[in-house]
């Protein structure tokens, strides 16, 4: 009997036999919807606080009278933030390196992984190029002595040196990316030699158009984590008018100690000490993010899975 | 097609001077080669300054007074260092442990979700926590979690707890630090297990259910086994971590007051080193984390590869 109804939920709806619809059921599906929206709630709350209190009035953050919903709802925060020039500054910096960051690194991810994801037969040394990338995902060299190679290498208080000494942490988006490719049927590409066509041209016109999901997901990642790293600003750049939003941001939300103090008018000290205006610049630091949100969310989840758990 | 045009393939291919050449191959691998040589092998060799009394007029490459062990000795000599130390591994023990158990959870019950667009506007919120930096979150916590005005402590008084001083007191910040880390990641640790679960065959619950297996049950002896692969997995990786208590997280909420539970290794590495310019020491504490992290990470993909069917690359 058993088996008979195995094949009859086989050729139906096996997810029917599952719902047995009892008073506990309820109960459990009514708690855990709770809970679920609790959660989601709580994830929510932070943001929109912040975002409230950059709509209300000075007084009322101060105040603290300030929940889920503005106070005296007014734009000035907004207003005040985009004539500071320092603000302005940090976020055209952050949107140069944007701009550099991403079609460097991805060309950097994709000859990498295209020329390791090759069988041993056409590129006899690929072990020994991968083993070499890898080990640096097992060592570093630590802060110090890295801090020490790029100051060797001139790039201090350099724009660049915001992009070049992050390359090595691609090696990740490499052996995910040199694992698609290897995916990519091996007669696709034997015919397009066949016919003719160099390595770069097999890149562009057979690896690259069934890697778009991979391809667009290691792009979001790469912009996410360039827009949201402030670290190596910090460190690397003295001079605090090179500062991308992420490092300025740090500077006048948590520690004041390296602020532009060219700067320091009237309405500097009522800038880094307005609750308002602190808000808007973190909500503002945050657009960008929630922006290109849905697309990540679109992509990130067969790019991530695929690429962390094979087998 | 390509049935028929393979056997013709294969003869060519196996003359090896029509194959296509190595050469642009090592070319394209020219600039990976280069970057990571210069800056990921040179800060290696860099990290021999822990064993001399590094003087940076000289540079990278000058001739360095040798100290051999004195920097080593002289870090773990110190008052506080043990205290770094145990803040580390007790911050990232908690971090591990709890940042493997709640997704897990949170996955299962997600997936007793009947309805679809109330369970993506969960994902949707729960995940994007996960994408904001720890400048901004930093931030924002030190608003919401402020004894005086933040909404937090309204809450509590409103309970009527006394405020509580979450990010200035040494009996709260580890805890604070752990929670804050949670919710940033724990629903994006979710997003693999809801994977792991799309791959498991519906038969297997319809099988359980005539064998008369109650939804707890079913919960218990095949969703569980369904996805205990990840969890192996996901928990032997985390192995690598054990001494990445979180950086970016603590350099953004700590201050001097809370030193005594809260300074690890990275902040500390970060004061000496950069702020106090004591380079050597600095050096021989991030040798030390390096070297350690090296044994974790490789013994962790050992088992990874050996017991969950792991391959990298």
């Amino acid at each position: 009997m058993g088996t008979q109804a195995l094949a009859e939920a086989r050729a139906g709806s096996p997810r029917r036999l599952r719902k047995r619809v009892g008073p506990g059921r309820i109960a459990f599906q009514a708690g855990n919807y709770t809970l679920m929206a609790l959660y989601a709630a709580v994830c929510l709350i932070p943001l929109l606080h912040i975002l409230a209190v950059s709509f209300s009035t000075g007084a009322a953050a101060t105040a603290n009278l300030v929940g889920l919903w503005p106070v005296g709802f007014n734009t000035k925060a907004y207003e005040f933030v985009a004539t500071r020039v320092e603000f302005l500054r940090s976020v055209g910096v952050s949107f140069l390196r944007l701009g550099a960051a991403l079609p460097v690194y991805m060309v950097f991810n994709c000859i990498t992984a295209y020329a390791l994801s090759k069988r041993e037969k056409l590129f006899p040394w690929r072990t020994a190029y991968i083993w070499f990338l890898f080990v640096t995902m097992l060592f570093n060299g630590g802060l110090i002595p890295t801090f020490f190679v790029v100051l060797k290498m001139g790039l201090i208080n350099n724009f660049w040196s915001l992009l070049l000494p992050l390359l090595p942490t691609q090696v990740f988006n490499v052996i995910l990316l040199l694992n698609f490719f290897r995916r990519v049927p091996v007669e696709l590409e034997e015919a397009a030699f066949i016919d003719g066509a160099g390595h770069l041209q097999i890149l562009w016109r057979v690896y690259l158009p069934v890697s778009t999901a991979a391809i667009a997901t290691i792009s979001l990642f790469v912009l996410v984590f360039h827009w949201n790293e402030w670290f190596f600003g910090l460190i690397y750049l003295n001079d605090p008018r090179k500062f991308p939003l992420a490092t300025y941001l740090r500077t006048i939300l948590i520690d004041l100690t390296s602020v532009d103090l060219d700067y320091a008018d009237q309405d500097f000290f009522r800038f880094i000490t307005d609750e308002n205006s602190k808000a808007a610049q973190i909500f503002i630091g945050m657009v960008p993010i929630l922006l290109v949100y849905p697309f990540l969310q679109r992509y990130f989840t067969k790019g991530l899975v695929l690429g962390a758990v094979k087998g | 097609m390509s049935a028929t045009v393979r056997p013709e393939l294969r003869r060519f291919w196996r003359r090896r001077r029509d194959r296509p050449p190595a050469a642009p191959l090592h070319l394209m691998m020219v600039p990976a080669v280069v970057v990571v040589a210069i800056f990921a092998y040179l800060p290696m060799y860099g990290a021999t300054m822990a064993f001399q009394y590094f003087d940076p007029a000289l540079g990278l490459f000058g001739r360095q007074l040798w100290v051999g062990w004195d920097n080593f000795r002289y870090v773990f000599s110190l008052p506080n260092f043990g205290n770094v130390i145990v803040n580390t591994f007790v911050i990232s023990a908690w971090k591990i442990v709890l940042g493997l158990a709640l997704p897990v959870g949170v996955a299962l019950l997600l997936n007793e979700m009947g309805s679809v667009p109330v369970k993506r506007t969960v994902q949707s919120v729960i995940y994007m926590p996960h994408f904001l930096s720890w400048v901004i979150l930093g931030g924002i916590f030190l608003v919401i979690l402020s004894p005086t005005s933040g909404m937090v402590n309204s809450a509590l008084s409103w309970l009527g707890i006394e405020p509580i001083f979450f990010l200035g007191s040494n009996d709260w910040f580890r805890f604070t630090v752990i929670t804050t880390h949670l919710w940033k990641e724990v629903g994006w640790g979710t997003i693999i297990y809801l994977a792991a679960l799309t791959g498991i065959d519906e038969n297997l619950y319809a099988a359980a259910s005539i064998d008369g297996a109650s939804r707890l049950q079913q919960s218990r002896y095949v969703t569980l086994p369904g996805i205990s692969h990840v969890i192996v997995l996901l928990g032997v990786l985390s192995l690598g971590q054990a001494l990445q208590a979180g950086f970016d997280q603590i350099f953004n909420l700590y201050s001097p007051v809370v030193y005594e539970t809260g300074d690890i290794i990275g902040t500390f590495v970060y004061r000496v080193g950069l702020l106090e310019a004591q380079y050597s020491v600095a050096a021989a504490v991030g040798l030390f984390q390096s070297v350690v992290s090296l044994v974790l990470i490789s013994v962790s993909y050992w088992l990874a590869v050996r017991y969950a069917d792991y391959r990298i690359f």
